[in-house]
């Protein structure tokens, strides 16, 4: 089945021209058809348009033109800007909204040769840890379908497990891209911030907001964060540091390279199978000849406080823009407030409620210094913990989240205990670091995917990702399929 | 700062939101219990330390004062609600 394959693979085919894009974008339609009814991982999208960028990529392949992801079907998550497309942001808020342009990361795709389609399902306003935050419907997760796919970008982990296209971007805030490829058993790249620009990306918290790929293996994921990175005058938080060639850097050699520990990730609610599978992932780097060390980040309990207030407070000011007056859908008011409130109101979900006024709370005046300044205060703590490890270690490793994929319903009623899923996954995005989460393991009954999180310093996502694959290649559990998608 | 203290129709005002006296209590609740674990902030000593606004430290990134194409008028009123003569309509805003 084409549609299981990988970007690499499919590449290898096309330019060889043994498949068409037309036939591997037929297979990944097909597979909608046959699985999204089962775990709704899209939200829409038009397949004619599909066909017609895979036969206007056929004629190019047939003149001989070359670009890395030519003829490859990409999905994305409802959160980005896809000329002439709906976003909705997984609210109702947006109404019957059409993007006007392209964001930079798709514009970039779509350079790249890349069929850009399909709009996956996510947790409202990227406001979740396990999609069931949607207006529109939770996505299943493609192992159990009983159980969440992870959050924000459930849809973008659940259709790249379930095959239902070869590749997907998603958003990472404090785990989005990280959390859902564990639970789904893909991998999932949250690049460092400032390295793909948000130009076009709905802002969540701007100081943590970053893009990223959700792929079949590392090597893929290497290609992506190629295509996708960059400096852009559209997006003055992204960094002019120059694009290694990725996926050239996989070269499997990590002798020698040194991997840190941390110890304050041995915790207690960590699930026993989660931690013998990243024990067994430690024994195995060190089988590949890199040496691991332990390290301390001490301020890593005071990670999802900090996240839970810088987080809030911007989104509070980053979705005041969502007032019924330029776009979405509107409720009228007798007065412009009025308007605003009753908008916002009925077209805001609880979630995205409750964040804004917790952000608003934090923000008001004799909360600030106590709340959102102190909140940054511990922030430069996190942050300055990660670098001072990475003066001496080239990567961290962790379990990307103490459980495995739980059940729908389990954890929705207590947001308390849904922000502490996130636990290992939020302290990444404070400190500005790049971290990719892999497959290594599953549970036994249940069969559920485990990851692998490894952190990487600022820029550092080269070597992050030759380690990563260095593992993969060794293990091979990325290849495993869900009985949903090998059924079919 | 006791995290009953909050006043959530307050700040639901503040925030443009309204809120069914039903969400509020929930939200009250809910909100309780999320700022009592923030406060767990309280216990270290964050003397002396500078905040972090953003994780990368870029300083006045600016681009050249040239004029450039933007997005068309009719395409940037498309989404709106409600708008006439190339403008969005809103509520009377004074008397």
């Amino acid at each position: 089945m084409l549609n299981q394959l990988t970007v690499s693979e499919l590449a290898a085919k096309l330019a060889r021209r043994e498949v068409s894009a037309r036939e591997i974008t037929q297979s990944c339609l097909n597979q909608i058809a046959r699985v999204d009814g089962k775990i709704h991982a899209f939200l829409s999208h038009d397949a004619g348009d599909a066909l017609a960028q895979a036969d206007a990529a056929d004629k190019e392949l047939s003149g001989g033109v070359k670009k890395p992801l030519l003829g490859i079907p990409i999905a994305v998550k409802d959160v980005l800007a896809v000329k002439n497309q709906p976003l909705n942001c997984g609210s109702k808020i947006l109404g019957q909204f059409i993007s006007p342009y392209d964001a930079t990361a798709v514009e970039k795709l779509k350079a790249a040769g890349a069929i850009v389609f399909g709009r996956l399902n996510m947790d409202e306003f990227a406001m979740g840890s396990s999609t069931e935050n949607s207006a529109f419907g939770t996505t299943k997760n493609p192992w159990d379908t009983a159980r969440i796919p992870g959050g924000s970008s459930g849809g973008s982990a659940a259709a790249v497990a379930a095959d239902e296209c070869i590749a997907s971007l998603g958003s990472d805030t404090g785990g989005s891209i990280r959390q859902p490829a564990a639970l789904c058993g893909c991998v999932g790249l949250k690049p460092t911030y400032g390295r793909i620009s948000r130009y076009g990306l709905v802002a969540f918290a701007s100081s943590l907001d970053q893009i990223g790929p959700f792929t079949k293996d590392v090597r893929d994921a290497a290609t992506l964060l190629g295509v996708l990175s960059g400096a852009d005058p559209r997006d003055a938080t992204s960094v002019p540091v120059p694009v290694p060639d990725y996926a050239a850097a996989l070269d499997g050699n990590i002798k020698g390279l040194k991997l840190g520990l941390p110890r304050e990730y041995m915790i207690g609610g960590l699930d026993p199978e989660v931690k013998a599978a990243v024990d067994a992932a430690v024994k195995q780097y060190e089988k590949l000849g890199a040496e691991v060390v332990e390290i301390s980040l001490p301020h890593t309990d005071y990670a999802v406080a900090t996240y839970y207030i810088i987080a809030t407070a911007e989104a509070s000011a980053n979705l005041a823009r969502f007032d019924g007056i330029r776009y979405g859908a509107r409720i009228d008011g007798s007065d412009p407030i009025e308007l605003y409130a009753k908008t916002r109101g009925a077209g805001f979900g609880p979630e995205v409620k409750r964040r804004i006024i917790l952000g608003t709370y934090v923000l008001s005046s004799g909360y600030y210094d106590a709340y959102y300044l102190r909140a940054q205060k511990v922030r430069t703590l996190i942050r300055n913990d990660f670098l001072k490890e990475f003066e001496t270690v080239d990567a961290i490793v962790t379990p990307t989240t103490p459980t495995a994929a739980f059940k729908i319903g389990e954890k929705s009623d207590d947001p308390l205990q849904m922000y502490l899923s996130d636990i290992f996954t939020i302290s990444c995005n404070l400190a500005g670091i790049c971290g990719v989460s892999v497959p290594c393991g599953f549970t036994r009954s249940p069969k559920l995917p485990i990851g692998l999180q490894l952190l990487g310093p600022p820029f550092g996502e080269a070597r992050l990702l030759k380690l990563a694959q260095a593992y993969e290649q060794a293990t091979g559990w990325h290849r495993e399929k869900p009985p949903l998608t090998a059924g079919a | 700062m006791a995290a009953a203290e909050i006043d959530v129709k307050y700040v639901a005002h503040l925030a443009r939101v309204a809120l069914t006296p039903d969400e509020e209590k929930k939200l009250a609740a809910q909100l309780g219990g999320i700022l009592g674990y923030i406060e767990k902030l309280r216990e270290l000593d964050v003397t002396n330390v500078e905040p972090t606004a953003h994780a990368v430290p870029l300083v006045n990134v600016t681009r050249a004062d040239e004029l450039r194409p933007s997005l068309p008028h009719e395409e940037a009123l498309r989404n709106a609600p409600r708008q006439a003569n190339g403008l969005f309509i809103v509520p009377k805003i004074v008397e």
